[in-house]
């Protein structure tokens, strides 16, 4: 269990990078395909600076990838290392899940009871 | 239908987690389920536990409580206070996780609305908290709730091949 804990922070944290806006920003940007670091900076209207810094945060936990071709530095989405992020959302939405289900039950037992009293329900 | 049934989350703010569910069921009855203790005694923990206390005084200003016994043997507590009523359609109350080693979590803000489509019920509850870090939090102990069903279902299966 405290393994488990301890990667949920980890995947926070990564989450909390990839929440600030104008990171997502970027990470929207980069989900149309690879860009250069200029093309960032024009699209966002940021200092070069900023923008390397959100791409220094984003790379530090793996949500892009950045290869040098030539003189340009290209960007890049890493889909897989967005994953987490979305297991960790979706590990919520499964004990969420199985609360809706036993609440599905119980509408079932409220349907029948409602039909007994008189053919209220449809 | 299972594919409809899932519950969807999203994180729409940093401040905020959606959740939205449909049920096959129209919404006077999905709002009785939500709102009336004996029932919310039967679904409230879900597979994660048991309900030992469930207190609803459903009025403006009125006060809810819900303590569960979770598998693990520990209880779990969370209460609140209502702040907006519509019968059948929406409901806001107040939320305090009462587990954390100093003291009671700030009050979350629950907004639950109900709409109903031929016959069916759409479920949406948006909590709304002070601080990302709130928020994750909450999202947290879901996760560690998923690990803790993950662990039964592989129980279950385990069981079932011997």
């Amino acid at each position: 269990m405290i393994r488990a804990m301890a990667r949920a922070a980890t995947t926070a944290d990564a989450f909390n990078a990839v929440a600030e806006p104008r990171r997502r920003q970027i990470l929207d940007v980069l989900s149309g395909g690879e860009r250069p670091v200029n093309d960032l900076v024009r699209e966002l209207g940021l200092a070069q600076p900023q923008v390397s810094k959100h791409l220094r945060v984003l790379r530090e936990v793996g949500a892009v990838d950045v290869r040098d071709e030539g003189r340009q530095r290209l960007y890049r989405l890493n889909g897989r290392a967005l994953k987490p992020i979305h297991d960790w959302v979706k590990a919520y939405e499964r004990s969420w899940s199985g609360r809706f289900e036993a609440l599905d039950d119980v509408l079932d037992d409220l349907k029948e009871q409602a039909k007994g009293d008189g053919g209220n329900a449809e | 239908m299972p594919s409809s049934a899932s519950a969807a989350v999203t994180l729409p703010t940093d401040e905020q987690i959606l959740i939205v569910r449909e049920f096959d069921a129209p919404r006077e009855l999905v709002y009785r389920a939500w709102t009336t203790p004996e029932l919310v005694m039967r679904w409230w923990s879900g597979r994660r536990g048991r309900m030992k206390i469930a207190e609803i005084d459903l009025r403006v200003g009125g006060a809810w409580r819900y303590l569960m016994q979770a598998d693990g043997g520990f209880e779990v507590g969370f209460h609140g206070e209502f702040r907006e009523i519509v019968p059948n359609e929406r409901l806001v109350y107040t939320e305090i996780y009462e587990g954390m080693p100093d003291g009671d979590s700030p009050p979350a803000l629950n907004t639950a609305t109900f709409v109903e489509h031929d016959g069916r019920t759409t479920l949406e509850l948006l909590t709304e908290v002070e601080s990302r870090e709130i928020r994750d939090m909450i999202v947290e102990s879901g996760m560690e709730g998923g690990v803790q069903e993950q662990m039964e279902l592989l129980e279950e299966l385990a069981r079932s091949l011997r």
